[in-house]
């Protein structure tokens, strides 16, 4: 045990090309790579949900309770509730088995692909308000005020949506950059207020989180504004077909356009941050903003920027989500923001603030929560798993030490996952 | 542009050797217009928006709630005069801060001035021969005590953890934790207090589970905090719908502390009411306040939390246990915010809903930075928002023509406002958030 360490280093440091071999495999395995330790996150996590769905099954319990004279039929109901309630997940997001018999007698082979569109769908506004929180992070900036942000956008969004009217492709076009403008206004308030006076990012956008909510039930409210004309609920009329964000396939909700402007803006994001001189100096002020301003940058002109950048990524968000089409919901209602704006900081905090990273949190997290909804339909276990599971995978990816622990992994030097604490102070 | 600020910048650490929030910046001046016009502007709506729109009469402010064993005249303010001469006082506090270079401590109390001349405006426009009735100046600030009490405790909470280092965004899941198990325990047993003990110890179980990530696995602490959050809002929905909502007659029965009025205090006119005639939440409230105030910034105890909080590795060289210190400071705080959490169930409604810290969490975070990382800065924070929390649900029970969504707005955006104009810069503990290691 003592001398194996100084071995596998010296394996890993040696000259030789490391493809895809067996050793390297081997090695990132028993070390926990990233990629490894994202997948027993996600596992350790997986089990602990099971234990809350098995707890909490009045059927199991009472199986338990016989267990005395009927072991066998304690442990089967255990497995029968949880491999149900994980299979219908895996079923709502990603591939029912049952669509392809359905196929093959008659039943539409897009239904196949049903699911999936269902977690693009879902993984849209996730992955763009992850990066409306990604880019702060990386300036040093922590932007809870995704929600203002996604408010904003939308109430520009749908407004374009139908209260003007432009031929096809112009108006889904101004409608999304209405969008944006909407929500990078939003931003605008946070980055101009620490930038001028000082005011901390962390109390303005929680402040504006609410300040947006209650304008947005106020416009909704009030006939002439945002509301449905004829209507005493809070809705927003829907928006002209031309304003529609085109559809991938399939009846909606489902992926439309949108997740292709969600993967151009991560794509944009990404050669922003590491190709772009404004990303160097958003990178430098997160890194260090007194070296950044020694070395001649404007701090405060960088915080300004960023969270503009952010609000308009959240603003983009909201386009997506308002501009989906499809008749029966409403584009926009007192709801229709929720938890977008935490939902979002953990879509970035599991992608480590990568572009790149932040894709894949948003598609995983799309998956659950589309699972999550089959599965609340076919075995009553409530939604709100969903979010228990979302936040034991991203507590267990920020402490490889624990999961290195927990599955008797070799400790190496720090993988790089935990984020370095930098506190209020930037 | 760029080149005026490449040449300075070089020369500034050394002239401004320890930066201070000094409003001596470029810019002051415009900035100092700025404010005198806002407060000039802030006397015209005093005048104009409420003086020439007020009903004609008197606006009437009774002093004691109804049924109260002593009942005190209420006041009569002539409501279009009082708007005159309030606007008046605010029109001069903004050209005293315009024409002169006043001190800091002036230039605050001009700001308060201002406000309050603004909200006395508001207050007498509103009530000026009102049908509804006059406005209870004694409901209004119970109220504010009321609403403040989760924000000040969650408040405590944080800056107990980052006096000592360490970040503490889960307050909201501390919150929530602790009001679900203080009414499912209270419930379950039949005893309100084995309640509130259990939502201590819930936000205590948070708060350990917050220090051990943060301190053992040094993960980045306003991660850990947000999905902390996630985690508490997740489970106790989850839990509420499986389990508490089906069995509500063994687990969310409902049962809530009453008011015990402080015999003798409790009887004085005017602060009476207010301040001695509520539950024991209220009590346990200013208990910790002074507890936390005198413990922080007058005991040894105190001087060494900060001292881990500021720079653990001097800390560590006289002898004092960094971790120990922020293991303890953080789950103590949880146990605070979990009483807070508790006083959202069993101290006021009795039964719980999900998501029913509604975002308090969050606020009383933002009352800790605003108060500067000190327990009397938080509170003032926590009343100024339930203040005006509680003011709106008054205006609003006195029919005034303003729309019930702007009127909600109006916490949020005053503290935005005070943020922004009051405190500005902030500057917290200067180990705060970052993991120690021991060398």
């Amino acid at each position: 045990m003592s001398e194996s360490p100084p071995v596998a280093r010296a394996a890993g440091s040696s000259p030789r090309r490391s493809g895809l071999t067996g050793s390297t495999v081997v090695q990132a395995i028993t070390q926990g790579s990233p990629a490894v330790i994202t997948i027993l996150a996600m596992f350790a996590a997986t089990v602990i949900g099971g234990l809350l769905i098995v707890t909490s099954d009045p059927v199991v319990l009472r199986a338990w309770d016989s267990f005395g004279y009927a072991p066998v039929a304690a442990l089967s109901a255990t497995w029968t509730s949880v491999s149900a309630a994980y299979s219908a997940m895996f079923e709502g997001s990603v591939f029912n088995p049952a669509t392809v018999g359905a196929a093959f007698h008659g039943g539409s082979t897009a239904a196949i692909f049903y699911p999936l569109s269902l977690t693009v769908y879902e993984a849209t506004p996730l992955i763009l308000t992850g990066l409306a929180v990604a880019i702060p992070f990386r300036a040093g900036l922590f932007n809870i005020g995704a929600t203002s942000q996604f408010i904003g956008g939308a109430m520009v969004a749908v407004w374009l949506g139908f209260a003007v009217t432009l031929p096809p492709v112009i108006h889904v076009a101004i409608c999304v950059i209405g969008g944006a403008a909407g929500g990078a206004a939003a931003g605008w308030v946070v980055g101009e207020l620490k930038a001028r006076t000082g005011a901390h990012e962390v109390i303005v956008t929680i402040m504006l989180n609410y300040v947006l909510a209650d304008l947005l039930f106020y416009l909704l409210n009030h006939h002439g504004m945002l509301q449905q004309p004829h209507q005493s609920n809070q809705v927003a009329p829907p928006v002209a077909a031309n304003a529609a964000l085109p559809h991938v396939g399939g009846p909606s909700p489902q992926a439309s356009a949108g997740f292709l402007i969600a993967v151009a803006a991560a794509a944009g994001v990404g050669w922003l941050l590491s190709r772009s001189t404004v990303g160097f100096q958003f990178r430098t002020v997160g890194a260090n903003p007194n070296a950044a301003k020694n070395a001649g940058m404007n701090v405060e002109r960088v915080w300004v920027l960023v969270m503009l950048i952010a609000g308009a990524l959240a603003g983009l968000a909201a386009a997506t989500v308002v501009l989906a089409g499809g008749s029966p919901p409403p584009p926009l209602t007192t709801t229709t923001a929720g938890n977008i704006g935490f939902d979002g900081i953990t879509v970035a905090l599991l992608g480590r603030a990568r572009p790149a990273g932040v894709v894949l949190a948003g598609l995983l997290f799309g998956a659950l929560d589309a699972g999550g909804t089959y599965m609340n339909a076919a075995t009553a276990v409530p939604t709100d798993l969903v979010p228990v599971l979302e936040g034991l995978i991203v507590l267990f990816v920020a402490a490889p030490p624990l999961i290195r622990a927990v599955f008797r992994l070799r400790d190496t030097a720090d993988t790089g996952l935990e984020a370095a604490g930098k506190g209020w102070n930037g | 542009m760029e080149r005026v600020t490449a040449t300075t910048a070089p020369a500034e650490p050394s002239a401004a050797g320890p930066r201070r929030p000094v409003p001596r910046m470029p810019g002051a001046g415009t900035r100092r217009f700025a404010a005198a016009g806002t407060f000039v502007l802030l006397g015209v709506a005093d005048i104009a928006l409420f003086g020439l729109t007020a009903r004609s009469g008197d606006a009437i402010f009774a002093l004691s709630l109804p049924g109260a064993g002593v009942q005190l005249p209420a006041v009569h303010v002539a409501a279009a005069a009082a708007c005159f001469v309030l606007g008046g006082i605010s029109v001069a506090a903004g050209l005293a801060r315009g024409l002169a270079r006043l001190s800091g401590r002036l230039n605050r109390l001009v700001i308060a001035t201002a406000l309050v001349c603004f909200l006395l405006a508001l207050l007498c426009w509103s009530d000026a021969a009102n049908p509804a009735g006059p406005l209870n100046v004694i409901g209004l600030l119970q109220g504010t005590l009321t609403a403040a009490i989760p924000l000040v405790l969650g408040a405590l909470a944080g800056l107990m953890g980052e006096r000592a280092g360490v970040i503490n965004i889960a307050i909201e899941g501390q919150l929530i934790f602790g009001a679900f198990a203080a009414a499912a325990v209270a419930s379950a047993v039949g005893v309100l207090w084995f309640g509130l003990i259990a939502g201590s110890l819930a936000g205590g179980l948070l708060g350990a589970l917050l220090a051990t990530f943060a301190i053992k696995y040094r993960v980045d602490q306003i991660v850990l905090g947000v999905v902390l959050n996630l985690i508490a809002a997740g489970l106790t929905t989850y839990l509420f719908n499986r389990v508490m909502a089906p069995y509500s007659n063994t687990f969310n029965s409902g049962n809530f502390f009453g008011t015990d009025k402080i015999p003798g205090l409790g009887d004085i006119p005017v602060i009476g009411p207010i301040f001695f005639d509520s539950n024991v939440f209220l009590y346990l409230t200013y208990f910790m306040i002074i507890v936390v105030q005198v413990a922080l910034f007058h005991s040894r105890w105190g001087l060494r939390v900060r001292a881990v909080g500021e720079h653990p590795a001097a800390a560590e060289t006289v002898g004092i246990k960094v971790l120990w210190t922020r293991y303890r400071n953080v789950i103590l705080g949880g146990m605070v915010a979990g009483i807070g959490g508790a006083s959202l169930t069993i101290g006021s409604v009795g039964q719980f809903q999900p998501g029913m810290s509604s975002g308090f969490g969050y606020i009383a975070l933002a009352a800790m930075i605003f108060g500067r990382w000190r327990p009397i800065g938080a509170v003032a924070a926590a009343l100024l928002f339930g203040f005006s929390k509680q003011l709106g649900y008054v205006l609003q029970l006195l029919n005034v023509p303003i729309d019930s969504q702007v009127l909600a707005m109006a916490p949020y955006v005053a503290t935005i406002i005070a943020v922004a104009g009051l405190v500005g810069k902030v500057r917290a503990p200067a180990a705060d958030g970052k993991p120690y290691v021991k060398t």
